[in-house]
């Protein structure tokens, strides 16, 4: 006789996103280190006395035990590990945050076990959580680390026609190509963007995923803008959609530069970024 | 379900089906309710029916605070016993109804038809905000209420909503948060809890 199933089991997750289900239920999208990616209901979660609600909120790592469903899994009981307060207290940081889960969503197929992601996003959370950090280079870092961890690691160190060296000048990403193209064999190459020499040293320190160098990046706003292009471009052309947080986090920096708040924005974000915008 | 449908009468199989459309309404369920209507009686039915053509037909948005109205300014606008200082913002005209339940808010609302949800692409242009500024325009506006639900959404909502108006000298202010009636401290999270610590208040 095989072994029973057990009713209930136990797992931790990060909860992506959520919708609404029905009158007090919603359904979660969850990412757990050991089982990957998956879906559960959450019932009765919408009601004011919910024990469970506060614990369920997207960006909240959890620790959680699920029944099984006929369809879907249910959550009976839930505890929150680390709730990355600070992150919910910051807009632009909070944007940044959902647009990380975004793609880990995207990038994730059901109940596929990575536990690299889900390390990745519960660090960046936290470094999105740290007011003290820059929070544009970790966004950038965590991009680069998750295109690694699920097969589309960019290649930056020599050029993908040739295999040749590269040189300091300005070369070209092709994100049809997987990563960057020397000046010789960019000739007659079609869909390539330029890449300049500074661009492609700051995307190769992040692609060494060491948090420490991100948080000590001091980027002008023009790099980060270009940094940020590559990468988003290679996204799209990866995920052959564009995330639809990025939207979101766009127009908050629009409006950060019509009416900047605190000191801190200024900081972080640097004048206004013209040439992300009037560029695009 | 269709077998079911195809065995009642034409008109009856009819009804069943609009009321399958309806959200939490099952096949079982949506069968009872047609065959509850064959049995009330004719002015009854005629009553729900014209009820229905009623609310599509003279149901609009108040040109002033966006809620469902069948009078543009809606009662709450044009009566001159709320305090038109006050605009307290919300997601969605059932809202309205809650607080208006409290009887110890004397201000206007506004209702934003939906919160801003960056995974799902709903941004600030998808919701009245735009008519909400329009609002404040006059100066007459002394504070803004911010109600929107205790949740991400809700909250990346209130603070972009702040600081958009904010800098026009409008004092902007968040409903407060804490432990509901009713809860059990031990299953509190440490948000609400955090929450609920910075706004205690002396018993």
């Amino acid at each position: 006789m095989p072994a029973r199933i057990p009713r209930v089991y136990r797992t931790e997750a990060i909860v992506l996103r959520q919708r609404k289900l029905g009158e007090a239920d919603r359904i979660l999208t969850l990412y757990s280190p050991q089982l990957g990616k998956l879906e559960a209901i959450a019932k009765g979660v919408r009601r004011q006395t919910s024990r469970k609600a506060g614990h369920l909120e997207p960006l909240t790592w959890s620790t959680l035990l699920l029944a099984h469903g006929q369809n879907l899994d249910i959550v009976t009981q839930s505890e929150t590990v680390e709730s990355f307060m600070p992150l919910r207290e910051d807009l632009q940081r909070l944007a940044r945050g959902i647009y990380a889960a975004e793609l880990v969503d995207r990038f994730s197929e059901a109940r596929s076990e990575n536990y690299p992601v889900f390390r990745l996003l519960a660090e960046t959370l936290r470094r999105l959580a740290t007011p003290a950090d820059p929070a544009d280079p970790a966004v950038r870092l965590f991009e680069l680390q998750l295109l690694a961890f699920v097969g589309y690691r960019p290649q930056l160190d020599r050029c993908v026609v040739c295999s040749g060296p590269l040189t300091p000048v300005t070369n070209a990403f092709g994100p049809a190509l997987g990563g960057v193209v020397c000046p010789t064999c960019r000739a007659g190459q079609p869909g390539l963007w330029p890449l300049s020499v500074n661009a492609l040293k700051v995307l190769r320190l992040l692609q060494r995923g060491d948090w420490a160098t991100a948080a000590g990046l001091r980027l002008s706003v023009e790099l980060q803008s270009e940094i940020e292009q590559v990468l988003r471009g290679y996204i799209r052309y990866v995920l052959e959609a564009t995330p639809r947080s990025a939207v979101f986090v766009d127009a908050l920096r629009r409006d950060t530069r019509a009416a900047p708040r605190s000191p801190g924005d200024l900081a972080e974000e640097g004048p206004a970024p013209l040439a992300a915008h009037s560029g695009a | 379900m269709n077998d079911v449908v195809s065995a009642a009468a034409a008109p009856v199989a009819r009804l069943i089906d609009e009321f399958h459309k309806l959200p939490g309404v099952g096949p079982k369920s949506a069968q009872r309710l047609a065959y509850h209507i064959l049995r009330t009686s004719a002015d009854e039915a005629h009553a729900l029916a014209q009820a229905i053509v009623d609310v599509k037909e003279q149901i609009t948005f108040c040109s002033s605070c966006q809620n469902l109205t069948d009078i543009d300014p809606c009662r709450i606008c044009r009566s001159d016993r709320r305090d038109t200082t006050l605009i307290c913002v919300v997601e969605e005209p059932l809202d309205i109804l809650a607080i208006e339940r409290t009887r110890s808010y004397k201000g206007l609302y506004h209702v934003l038809h939906g919160v801003i949800s960056p995974i799902d692409g709903i941004g600030p242009d998808d919701l009245k905000v735009r008519e909400l500024i329009g609002r404040l325009q006059g100066g007459a506006v002394r504070e803004v209420i911010m109600a929107t639900n205790p949740n991400v959404e809700g909250d990346a909502t209130a603070m972009y909503l702040d600081r958009l108006i904010a800098p026009s000298g409008v004092r902007v202010t968040r409903l407060a948060r804490g432990l509901a009636m009713g809860a059990d401290l031990e299953y509190a999270d440490e948000v609400t809890l955090t929450r609920a610590l910075e706004g205690r208040q002396q018993v």
